[in-house]
């Protein structure tokens, strides 16, 4: 009987596997529980009372994070010496730091989208840095467009390496990545050579002065502020003709009050923005405007979420991410979409790695990759993006960057030191991925009682 | 390769049995696709054995077996999800090699799949839509998509639903199948497989698919329902086919099976009661 029950076990076990392949998509399932609110409701109050309800069983959005950096905001202002936290030097301050976190989370997010993860963008981002800033040297001297040029690319060939390692060899990417981390590590040391350091300080190098003006040229206010009308007035243009077109023909559409409140919103933020940024700010010389790094971060966000929300590519990544099986029976090419990936992951990152190098004027092999890739991962779980798959949007590391870069400035003007900043944010994130695990358990619940 | 043993291995079927079902179209007619010695395994398991099978344009072939018999195999295989080990697959009389479910979505196949093939973190215009988006130039063309997945939930009559735009993973599984049904029929294809479409379904929703396959049949495509309920097979099909343990144990129009021949063949492989098919494996016990 003995040899029967061997081959019994040998026959079973490939099913066995077949079920599990068929019930992992269910643990995603969960995350999504709950009708969005903006889709039933017909009014605004609808939608409110639609939206409590959603957050009530457990599912909250973006609460959380907007809770979150409201009350980080609050305390450092209370506590901050002079309470200067919420001054306008200080809140640029805030956004350029911020900057770097923003956007390596939202490249994360390209790749948490699909359930994988990279742990490697730290020092590819360094290595995006310091590339842009060796071909801004005077023995180099390229024009900055296509130092930046060559350092995005070579970043993305990193991520392409990435992926086809990951895809071709069926790897896990924590795994690859996790290498990459050590690999590029070792690959920046020996590009910054015996000098330990790239700077981009030069006053009369024009190219090192693009580069270091991402973060310290300011725009000047009157065209900051015809800037802001032009998108404030297309963006919100273009939002109310879709939805009123949509509401028109029938579609599903939110209520005009959602629409309208949204469009505000865009204005409103937008015009704090500017108007903090155009109040002079320096001790001894005026110091006034937008810095470039604003617009530079709104373009990575809005390229991310063109692309990730209203095209062919981004819709196939959350397909890929919610139900690989599903997305390859759609004839989905998943190979592609998953390299792709990787590749989108470490552009992105490349292009941090430039707002790095311009903030602090140049990278050394003391830039700590490892930690900042952590940030990235943090900053996209703290903005709301699942680490299980299939739920994110660029928005999240926006928000994720934000609230890192408001307590690791927060801390930094109370004095604190470094240990205190690593406390705080591991138990911001710790604080995140409970929120995502217990919104993923309550809607299950909620699931139960509906069926 | 063959993992039959004497003692009754899970595999069952006698050894060095000639498990061919011959078949014969009907005279002068090339079915749609014709199978011819599909075997798939995997591992140990041999989950089709030699199969043949002939799916003609206008009619419902009602595939038919226990569970295990390798139903969804064969219809995965057909798909593009498995390649088959060997055996050839003929699209119209021409010799096609299926590689891909673009490959058989090119053909004009579609499925609905037994472990519905749906991503729950999707709308149900996004899935309806997946792999197949209408573009706007480089962008997606939501309207145009919610438009026709609305036309066509409509036309089958799928009103249950809250909203055309809520995530999948809110809908019920009767719900989640309608959509699957949905999915596979807004394609002008010409044969549309179905794994077990009613088995979640409530009675109006099974009315609703059984009806929607005749209205398929009537187009000219040809279907092949998978089911264990008989009433539906014999409500439905104009031909049976019968696995067991991945063979092909019986293949004929449905006057020639009455509903215990049908059960028979798919207990044990054979059946006392022979109507008209010619020539059936005999499976042991
Ligand atoms: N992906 C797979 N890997 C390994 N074995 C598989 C796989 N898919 C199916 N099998 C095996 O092939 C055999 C046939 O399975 P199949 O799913 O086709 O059965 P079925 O006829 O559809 O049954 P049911 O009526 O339960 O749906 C089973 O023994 C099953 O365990
Ligand atoms: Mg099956």
């Amino acid at each position: 009987m003995a040899g029967v029950d061997d081959e019994q076990g040998g026959v079973k076990a490939p099913s066995d596997i077949a079920a599990e392949a068929e019930a992992a998509p269910d643990l995603t399932a969960a995350a999504v529980e709950v009708i969005p609110p903006e889709i039933l409701a017909q009014s605004l109050r609808q939608y409110l009372r639609a939206w409590f309800t959603r957050v009530r069983s457990g599912d909250a959005g973006v609460l959380p994070v907007v809770a979150a950096l409201v009350a980080v905001t609050i305390v450092f202002q209370i506590v901050s010496p002079n309470h200067i936290y919420l001054s306008p030097g200080n809140l640029v301050n805030l956004f350029d730091q911020s900057a770097v976190f923003i956007v390596l989370g939202m490249g994360e997010i390209f790749v948490l989208l699909l359930g994988e993860i990279d742990l490697s963008i730290g020092y590819v981002a360094a290595i995006g840095g310091i590339l842009a800033g060796e071909f801004v040297q005077p023995d180099i001297n390229w024009p900055w467009w296509a130092a930046i040029a060559a350092a995005l690319l070579a970043c993305a060939g990193i991520g392409a390496l990435h992926g086809i390692i990951i895809t071709r060899l069926r790897l896990p990417s924590f795994v690859v990545t996790l290498a990459g981390n050590l690999f590029w590590f070792g690959v920046m040391i020996i590009i910054l050579g015996p000098a330990g350091g790239v700077a981009i300080t030069s006053t009369i190098q024009e190219n090192q002065k693009v580069l270091s003006g991402i973060v310290y040229a300011y725009i000047d206010p009157v065209i900051s502020w015809i800037g802001l009308l032009v998108i404030v007035a297309l963006l919100g243009g273009s939002m109310w003709l879709r939805d009123t077109g949509r509401r028109r023909s029938g579609l599903v559409a939110p209520p005009v009050g959602l629409t309208l409140a949204k469009v505000a919103f865009i204005a409103v933020a937008g015009i704090a923005v500017v108007a903090i940024c155009n109040i002079n700010r320096g001790q001894y010389l005026p110091i006034i405007g937008v810095p470039w790094v604003v617009p530079l971060v709104l373009v990575v966000l809005g390229v991310s979420m063109v692309l990730l929300e209203h095209m062919q590519f981004g819709r196939h990544m959350y397909a890929v991410g919610g139900n690989p099986e599903a997305a390859r029976r759609a004839g989905v090419g998943v190979t592609a979409i998953r390299t792709w990936a990787f590749v989108l992951c470490s552009l992105t990152a490349g292009i941090a790695g430039i707002i790095y190098c311009s903030q602090l004027g140049g990278i050394t092999t003391n830039i700590n990759g490892g930690q900042y890739v952590l940030y990235a991962v943090a900053a996209a779980v703290i903005g709301g993006t699942s680490l299980i798959g299939g739920r994110g949007r660029a928005i999240h590391g926006l928000l994720g960057g934000l609230v890192i870069g408001a307590i690791y400035n927060g801390l930094y003007l109370l004095g604190l030191q470094i240990q205190w900043q690593l406390i705080a944010t591991g138990l911001v994130l710790l604080a995140a991925v409970t929120i995502d695990a217990l919104s993923r358990r309550g809607a299950t619940g909620g699931s139960l009682v509906r069926v | 390769m063959d993992m039959t043993t004497p003692e009754g291995g899970p595999a069952g079927g006698a050894p060095g049995s000639e498990g061919r079902v011959l078949v014969d179209p009907p005279a002068g007619t090339e079915p749609l696709l014709r199978l011819r010695g599909i075997s798939k395994h995997f591992g140990a398991v041999q989950a089709l054995f030699d199969v043949d099978l002939d799916l003609p344009a206008g009619q419902v072939t009602a595939l038919c077996g226990d569970n295990g018999a390798g139903k969804s195999v064969l219809t995965k295989t057909i798909a593009g999800i498995h390649q088959p080990d060997k055996g050839e697959m003929y699209w119209e009389g021409r010799l096609v090699h299926i590689h891909s479910p673009k490959d058989s979505a090119s053909l004009g196949i579609e499925t609905v799949y037994q472990d519905l093939a749906l991503a729950d973190n999707l709308d149900i215009v996004q899935n309806m839509f997946l792999g197949r988006e209408r573009l706007n130039r480089l962008f997606l063309n939501e309207d145009s998509m919610e438009r026709a997945a609305a036309e066509t939930l409509a036309s089958l009559h799928v009103t249950t639903v809250r909203s055309i735009r809520q995530p999948v993973a809110t809908l019920s599984g009767g719900q989640r199948q309608a959509v699957a049904v949905a999915k596979a029929v807004m394609w002008n294809s010409k044969l549309v497989m179905l794994d077990e479409p009613t088995a979640a379904l409530g009675v109006a929703q099974t009315r609703m698919v059984l009806d929607l396959v005749k209205r398929l049949k009537d187009h000219g495509l040809a279907v092949m329902v998978i089911s264990h309920n008989l009433n539906d097979v014999f409500e439905v099909a104009d031909r049976v086919a019968v696995l067991h343990l991945g063979r092909m144990v019986a293949q004929d129009r449905i006057s020639a099976f009455d509903r215990e021949s049908v059960v028979d063949f798919m207990t044990s492989g054979r059946s006392s009661r022979q109507v008209a098919t010619s020539g059936s494996s005999q499976g042991r016990n």
